[in-house]
């Protein structure tokens, strides 16, 4: 019961992962826009999409809300399932950043403190890791107060994509750090920079940095006070999510050897996490034309081409074409052979290269159509 | 141009692009082109992938230099490693193990953005700086990476008015603004989307960045064929009966090519008309992953590409 058709019908979060420039965005436009096409109220959380994909889901600008699609743009000749529609928003990371601070400081204050410090903004706007974490933080935003039923979440296109996975940890992991406890010792309640052996060490790195930039943090760390907790619960709760039967996670690929070996890598990190990969989605790949092998039809070429006539010199042309496209679609095929066969009980589709750009309806459809097979 | 003079026009060149447009097999081709010319090559690589070891059929490479060919060496160069060593390098080992062993690596690399990209392209600064090798190749971070990458040092130099970053900073902005320093080689497909994001990065990397930019390298274009006619007749021409099988694959895959080829040639179109630079076109292999035979035709290929090109100034 993994195949995409089913996901879509009945999953409530489909997380799509996979590498840069595999088709990550579109395969994750695609199966909210077939969850939408089937009566389900769907959403796509696009994280910085191509701008004609992007253009094509309405998303001009970082929108931080969902909007939504017209019916008429992805169900143009009304066959589609009535009641489901379709939404996107692309994930602005600073102001799901800033939202989530001014959720759990205890005072306005506080929030303003926090959102106005130098370091706060470098976080939010720069460390590793906070991507990642902002697209999980959306997608629980969504799954809590949205009301959709298919949750569509594209991962940022990060070499460790899986990052993700640590993401919601991560920041708690800053907060947990030694250096952050020995800069604070609560004195009487009060916060305020710790013992003499930590004036020192921020004495040297200031000299590295700057003091400036050290102050930010220390200001940075008092201002953060007491907000830990709601952090690490709502890490807790994503996690909880992340983990649940109603979610779903589809791995994208390509059929390149360092896409598939990323691939690999992404699987066995889901592995270790416990989480499994309940499709496998390999886009771009090559049709075969013929059965014959391709070392045969090049052989064939070559004779055709030592006969010296024009016909079968132009006919031996077709040949080493066919030979050509064959190879790769061979060579894809043995590719992807290991990774398909460590997939155990995940389906897997091919979607075959299509020949152009897909960012629109007609080619998302069509995408589609390869994607959940005969409905 | 010739390639000796293209290869010795600047000591630095940063090879970005998209991920997946094939950065680190264009790096390899002209460290390649480059080696045999007589001078040394230095990859200097910032992710850790193992690409480039592959491309010169080698044990994958470790963060010790190493040498892929003859002439041409490499090195991982990882942003923690380079803080370390600058600390250490700064009369501070006793903080760098301190910071380590705390953790609190990440919270002083957040606490000065930019702080990871200056400490790598610092480095590289210092190895050019060393004569390190007469070429420095640079595989620089995939995506839209390249250009923050790059605009980093400008930002540092906003940010932070004193201290030894600063000077790193300073130092990083100086080699990346003077072309006989440093050049970019920005690396793409001849498809649509890859087209679209590099004129997009071309102009920041020059408006923004400062930094200038080399001949932009079209990758995996699939090599033009002349499929005249139809297979159909031309067997029945030739006296040979074709399979129903064959005839529809033949044409099948025929019209795959043409189709392909016309859209890639659309495709580069475009991009001269967007981008004003000159194309290095490489193609794509139907036969074979990239190892070391494909990278020593793929730099017979830029060496071809560089000679066709006008000299500049």
């Amino acid at each position: 019961m993994t195949a995409p058709i089913e996901l879509v019908r009945h999953r409530h979060v489909v997380l799509c992962c996979g590498t840069g420039g595999v088709g990550k965005t579109t395969t994750a436009a695609t199966f909210a826009i077939e969850g939408a096409r089937r009566g389900r109220n769907a959403v796509v959380v696009t994280i910085d999409p191509a701008k004609r994909l992007a253009n094509t889901l309405g998303l001009e600008h970082l929108s931080n809300s969902a909007h939504e699609i017209a019916r008429e743009w992805w169900d143009p000749d009304g066959d589609a399932v009535p009641g489901g529609r379709l939404h996107a928003l692309m994930l602005d990371t600073e102001t799901t950043f800033d939202q989530l601070v001014q959720t759990y400081a205890r005072t306005e204050e506080q929030a303003r403190g926090i959102l106005s410090n130098r370091f706060y903004r470098n976080i939010a706007g720069a460390l590793s890791g906070t991507q990642e974490y902002m697209a999980m933080e959306k997608l629980y935003e969504l799954h809590d107060r949205g009301g959709f039923d298919l949750i569509v979440v594209d991962t940022p296109p990060t070499r460790h994509a899986l990052d993700f996975l640590d993401a919601p940890r991560r920041l708690t992991r800053l907060l947990d750090n030694r250096l952050f406890r020995m800069l604070m010792v609560p004195t009487r309640g009060v916060v305020r920079v710790g013992g003499v052996a930590a004036a020192a060490f921020l004495k040297t790195i200031s000299r590295v940095v700057g003091t400036e930039a050290v102050d930010d943090v220390v200001a940075f760390f008092r201002a953060f006070e007491g907000m830990e907790e709601g952090f690490r619960d709502r890490a807790a709760q994503v996690m909880q999510l992340l983990a649940a039967d109603e979610t779903a996670f589809v791995l994208v690929t390509s059929p390149r050897r360092d896409a598939v070996e990323e691939a690999e890598y992404f699987a066995g990190r889901l592995a270790d996490g416990e989480f499994s990969v309940d499709a496998l989605v390999v886009n771009r790949v090559h049709e075969r034309y013929s059965d014959v092998e391709p070392s045969s039809l090049r052989d064939r070429a070559r004779e055709l081409e030592g006969r010296r006539s024009e016909a079968s010199s132009r006919l031996a042309a077709h040949y080493a074409n066919l030979a050509d496209l064959e190879e790769v679609a061979v060579r894809e095929r043995a590719e992807l052979a290991g990774l398909e066969d460590r997939m155990g009980d995940a389906s897997v589709v091919h979607v075959p290269e299509l020949g152009h750009d897909v960012h629109d309806f007609a080619a998302l459809r069509a995408v589609g159509r390869h994607l959940m097979g005969a409905d | 141009m010739d390639l000796e003079r293209f290869c010795s026009a600047s000591r630095v060149v940063i090879v970005a692009g998209k991920g997946g447009v094939g950065k680190t097999t264009v790096t390899a081709a002209l460290a390649t082109a480059a080696a045999r010319t007589g001078m040394s090559v230095l990859i200097v690589e910032v992710e850790g992938k193992s690409g480039l070891a592959a491309c010169f059929g080698v044990a994958p490479l470790t963060y010790e230099e190493a040498e892929l060919r003859p002439r041409v060496r490499a090195r991982t160069l990882t942003p923690d490693d380079a803080l370390l060593e600058y600390l250490d390098g700064h009369g501070m080992r006793r903080i760098s193990k301190r910071l380590t062993r705390s953790g609190a690596l990440d919270v002083v690399a957040t606490a000065v953005p930019g702080m990871r990209d200056i400490l790598v392209l610092g480095k590289v600064k210092q190895l050019e700086q060393a004569r390190a090798a007469d070429l420095i190749i640079l595989d620089a971070p995939a995506a839209g990476h390249a250009v923050s990458f790059l605009l980093s040092a400008r930002g540092l130099l906003d940010a932070v008015k004193v201290g030894p970053i600063q000077r790193q900073a300073a130092e990083v902005v100086e080699l990346l603004s003077d072309p006989t320093r440093s050049q970019v080689l920005l690396v793409t497909l001849p498809e649509e989307t890859p087209v679209n994001e590099l004129v997009d990065t071309a102009y920041a990397v020059e408006d923004r960045a400062g930094v200038a930019l080399g001949p932009i390298v079209v990758n995996q274009c699939v090599p033009p064929l002349t499929l005249d006619g139809d297979a159909d007749a031309d067997a029945a021409r030739a006296g040979i009966t074709l399979a129903a099988s064959d005839r529809d694959a033949l044409k099948a895959a025929a019209t795959f090519r043409a189709d392909l080829t016309r859209r890639q040639d659309e495709q580069c179109l475009r991009l001269a008309e967007r981008l004003p630079l000159p194309q290095l076109r490489l193609p794509y292999f139907f036969t074979a992953d990239v190892g070391p035979t494909e990278i020593e035709q793929l730099a017979d290929d830029l060496v071809l590409g560089i000679g066709a090109m006008a000299d500049v100034r």
